[in-house]
């Protein structure tokens, strides 16, 4: 660290050789005038034998290597210097890239967050998701989650596989736990052996579930999440040993999972062992999310290929029933996709993150071409400080690092603030952004997000400062001196740059303000589509489930659901009151199966489609809003009479039987094993994913059932219609009504209807807020931009404007000569911002619906738009330039 | 810019002196000029600035070292001494200077007869 220690000594070292120059000169000059000379000749003589002091001293440092950064000290204070000089300049130009800097900070730490920060388990790479599709399955497996994994297919996977180094299987779900509190229903997930082994991630306190804890009718078991084991047991960590009731059944709490963990992104409170009854397994049953850990070396492919071969082994290992063929599933055509855990739980995110930093970084590229705009003006204001500089022998790459360092400086400050304002814009992203955004609650600003402002920042400083840089400080600065304080005409090449980067900023803001305006017309068209219910605020939700435990005789539960209608309708301002298994765009899975018609043949080897199935109360439509095309619905007297009955959508109608009305009156059953059921209506199509997804074919079946499964419908979603939804006092009547039936049934998921659905739109509105504010920046720096060109090139060319007024033009004639100037810019800009923003919002093509990425109408309105707002900006210098008196700009000088 | 004061000869060349000067004695700034210049017999255009740089260079080398002290003139001086790792490096110099030397000679040697 010697170079260090004599950095700081240098000082020191500089005195030191100063002194040594001045003795030496006075020791010559003694010595000159011992000789005869007198002291004034003496001393000349001795200076000019020694030769230039200062650059001696200037040699000397050199010598010592700090040169660089004395300069570097000298160009920093003298740039600070000059920024405090210019207070409106040094404002605007920070508070642009300040906010600049600030929003790609806070969409970057949430890209950094959410898309590349790794998963928050040990090992995290080698985890996987069993992602598998088939295609022969449609309906039931969907694109996003494909086809799940059945138990029978996990134990196969878990005791024949070989590539994994251990593997399970997880199911999210709620429970009602009684005991503590009020009774609470509260998320759980159930897992099966293996699963906690492969995510690797040590619990808190106690242990995770062993072997043992996953023997049926074994020592009933539960592990608590870090939250519920705060919230309900003060994180006392006595706990383990205690025993909660779970659904009416007594489990001992065996350990407690650290904070932040999650399977996936899911949420939980309690974590049950699955304790599969491996004899009574069937094929069926796919409603399990498989998890594994790759073997250190293994490959995604080889797994891939491991899987595909325990297939047939699965097949022939279980069955669904006697006599029947398990081989029957070839037809679904199941194909393994393993792909990495991380990928699973970002799912379609990605794409929409990668848009938002997209056209953030378009605007911070605004915001700099603003800034170098400025810069440009004020590097030709200082052409005569850099002319006499560069005449007094500076280097021109001196005077180019000093203008550099001048607006890295402004680049770094503007960054510092950024950060400040990134910090908000995070808090802000988390408060609109979509409440299903993967990893939320991991967004933070960290190192990463700092180091990639500071280069940012050290970027666009770069820049805007290499612009004026090299158009001013190149060889030509000389030329300056001679013209200098002239005002005269501007030159067409001084105004080049200044011309490209308005026609650039003109180009990048038509782009953004296109991608904003496409997402206007898909916010546009998705609310145009009738989503299958009306008026979702005045729709309150809540959802009861009655387990076995609680009451196990079918018919009771219905009754029980039915008394809780009858008291919830009774509340004042309440319309009516439903029940239905789930409502459409809650999330909550849902069940699928194959539907045969009686008037349809059949071929043996073909596979009917899956449709969506739902249980419904009478008053159903009603409450919901939900449209009846045909027919009618059913009634509580069909209902406990157990009536075949059932309803379809219009979809499914039309696809079976040509209308709606022809459905009427035709049968339907699940199987051959099934009887047969009347379809009594026909209901509109009902968005159960979300509009923007197309509309399951859907059957409707009664609440209660002739069947040997699930005769009834326990876990339901209940909907009633009330101008007072979502109201305290209301919600507090509607817990009355539900506990003056049932003293032990939780509520949970309470929330209007509107809730649901502008969750199930956030993506989009996600999207489009984003867009929108992008598109606004962009438009305001634009307009900026412009104006501060036609206004600059206005006041440098009154002289030339005050003799042609002076010649006889009309004041018309020198507003159309600005305004030209200033469309002719925008014209450039929009032409090229078009064909730009027709290769660029191809890539936003999913994010689309009901708009084409290349929509005419968008490209023309925000093509005129731009160039309307343009000659606005370019009509109040034009106008100035119009009142300019000739004499006094003639005299102006 | 113009680069580093006339070094005369070549690089280096000064440096080299200034370390055979100093091998003899240790010696200040001034009186370090007037030996070079005594020695040579004027046949060298030293400007007397520039050993000044050439002394910092051998200084942040640590071929020499510095301290002030009073001379027998009785005047406040710099004065200059060789180190260990300056007489290896004059010697490794004056040896790889005079072979170069020796080669120049040889070459103009041959082109004159």
């Amino acid at each position: 660290m010697n170079w260090l220690k004599q950095l700081f000594l240098r000082r020191q070292l500089y005195e030191d050789l100063d002194q040594e120059i001045v003795l030496h000169l006075e020791e010559r000059t003694e010595e000159l005038v011992a000789s005869g000379m007198t002291a004034k000749e003496a001393a000349a003589v001795a200076r000019r034998e020694f030769g230039n002091a200062q650059l001696v001293k200037e040699t000397a440092r050199e010598a010592w290597g700090w040169r660089w950064l004395e300069d570097l000290f000298a160009d920093l204070s003298f740039g600070l210097r000059m920024l405090r000089k210019n207070p409106g300049f040094t404002a605007v130009g920070l508070l642009t890239i300040a906010i600049g800097i600030g929003a790609n900070g806070a969409v970057f730490s949430v890209v950094n967050s959410v898309l590349l920060k790794p998963l928050n388990y040990p090992k995290a790479e080698e985890l996987v998701a069993l992602h598998q599709t088939a295609p022969g399955a449609a309906g039931l497996a969907d694109f996003e989650n494909g086809l799940l994994l059945s138990p029978s297919m996990y134990f196969t996977y878990a005791e024949q596989n070989r590539t994994f180094q251990s593997l399970g299987v997880w199911i999210k779900g709620t429970a009602n736990v009684t005991g503590l509190a009020e009774p609470e229903q509260v998320r759980t997930v159930d897992v099966s052996d293996g699963l906690l082994q492969a995510l690797g991630t040590p619990p808190e306190v106690g242990r995770w579930f062993s072997a043992a804890d996953q023997i049926p009718r074994g020592p009933e078991t539960v592990m608590l999440s870090y939250g519920y084991w705060q919230r309900r047991f003060g994180g006392d960590r006595a706990v383990i040993g205690r025993i909660i009731t779970v659904d009416s059944r007594p489990r001992g709490i065996v350990g407690v999972m650290p904070k932040g963990f999650q399977f996936n992104d899911a949420d939980f409170d309690l974590v049950r062992p699955l304790a599969f009854e491996r004899g009574k397994l069937i094929l069926a049953g796919f409603g399990f999310h498989g998890i594994a850990r790759l073997k250190p070396g293994t490959t995604i492919a080889k797994a891939d290929s491991d899987i595909t071969r325990m297939l047939p082994i699965w097949m022939d290992s279980w069955s669904n029933g006697p006599g029947l063929d398990g081989h029957f599933y070839e037809r679904w055509r199941i194909t393994p996709m393993i792909r990495p855990l991380k990928e699973e739980v970002i799912g379609n995110v990605g794409e929409l993150l990668w848009v938002v930093m997209g056209t953030i970084g378009l605007v911070m590229l605004i915001a700099c071409a603003n800034v170098a705009n400025l810069m440009l003006v004020r590097v030709e204001a200082r052409q005569q400080e850099l002319a006499v500089r560069s005449a007094l022998g500076a280097s021109w790459t001196r005077i180019v690092r000093g203008l550099l360092v001048e607006s890295m400086v402004l680049g770094l400050i503007g960054g510092v603030i950024g950060v400040g304002l990134a910090c908000a814009g995070v808090r802000f992203l988390l408060a609109i952004g979509p409440a299903n955004l993967p990893r939320l609650d991991e967004i933070s600003i960290d190192g990463r997000t700092l180091g990639f402002t500071l280069v940012l920042s050290v970027l666009s400083g770069l820049l805007f400062g290499l612009i004026p840089a090299l158009k001013y400080a190149g060889p030509r600065t000389s030329l300056a001196l001679g013209s200098a304080g002239r005002t005269i005409s501007a030159s067409r090449e001084r105004h080049r740059a200044r011309n490209l980067l308005v026609v650039g900023q003109v180009a990048m803001a038509l782009v953004l303000l296109v991608s904003a305006g496409l997402m206007i017309r898909t916010f546009d068209a998705l609310r145009m589509v009738e989503p299958g219910f009306t008026d979702p605020q005045h729709l309150q939700l809540m959802r009861i489930s009655i387990p076995d435990t609680l009451i196990q005789e079918p018919e009771r539960v219905t009754r029980t659901q039915n008394a809780m209608i009858d008291k919830l309708s009774a509340i004042p301002g309440v319309k009516s009151a439903a029940f239905i298994s789930e409502m459409p765009m809650e999330g909550f899975d849902s069940a699928w199966n194959e539907m045969f018609a009686e008037d349809k043949v059949y071929s043996a080897g073909s596979i009917a489609p899956l449709r969506l199935f739902k249980d419904i109360s009478p008053g159903f439509l009603q409450t919901a809003g939900t449209r009846l095309v045909a027919g009618r619905e059913m009634n509580w007297n069909e209902v406990y009479a157990l009536r075949p009955v059932v309803m379809v959508s219009e979809n499914l109608a039309r696809e079976m039987w040509g209308t709606p009305s022809a459905a009427i009156g035709k049968h339907l059953r699940e199987s051959s094993s099934m009887p047969w059921n009347e379809v009594i209506g026909v209901v509109q199509d009902v968005y159960e994913n979300g509009v923007q997804e197309k509309a399951p074919e859907t059957v409707y079946w009664p609440a209660l059932i002739q069947n040997r499964y699930a005769p009834a419908a326990r876990t339901v979603t209940f909907l009633i219609r009330s101008d007072r939804a979502g109201t305290e006092g209301f919600l507090n009547e509607v817990r009355q009504a539900v506990w003056s039936v049932n003293p032990n049934l939780p509520l949970a998921s309470v929330r209007t209807m509107q809730e649901v659905y502008d969750k199930s739109g956030a993506r989009t509105s996600f999207t489009l807020v984003m867009l929108g504010i992008a598109g606004a920046m962009a438009l305001t720096l634009g307009i900026i931009g412009i104006y501060g060109v036609i206004s600059y090139t206005v006041s440098r060319r009154q002289r030339e404007i005050g003799i042609r007024l002076a010649l006889g033009a009309q004041g018309g004639d020198v507003l159309q000569m600005v305004l030209t100037h200033g469309a002719k810019l925008a014209l450039v800009g929009v032409t090229i911002g078009i064909g730009a923003a027709f290769g660029l919002t191809r890539l936003m093509a999913n994010l689309l619906f009901g708009v084409k990425p290349h929509d005419p109408l968008t490209f023309a309105t925000v093509a005129a738009l731009l160039i309307f707002v343009a000659l606005l900006a370019c009509y109040i210098p034009a106008r100035r330039a119009m009142l300019v008196d000739p004499m006094v700009a003639l005299r102006y000088e | 810019m113009k680069k580093t004061a006339q070094r005369d000869l070549f690089p280096g060349a000064l440096e080299m002196m200034i370390l055979r000067m100093l091998k003899r004695q240790p010696l200040h700034g001034y009186a370090l000029v007037q030996q070079i210049k005594r020695t040579s017999q004027d046949l060298l255009q030293i400007e007397e600035g520039s050993l000044y740089p050439a002394l910092q260079r051998l200084l942040k080398a640590e071929l020499v070292k510095a301290e002030w002290a009073v001379s027998s003139t009785n005047r406040r001086v710099r004065i200059y001494k060789l180190t260990a790792a300056g007489a290896k490096h004059l010697e490794r110099e004056v040896s790889s200077f005079e072979r170069m030397l020796e080669g120049i000679t040889r070459v103009l040697a041959q082109g004159e007869s």
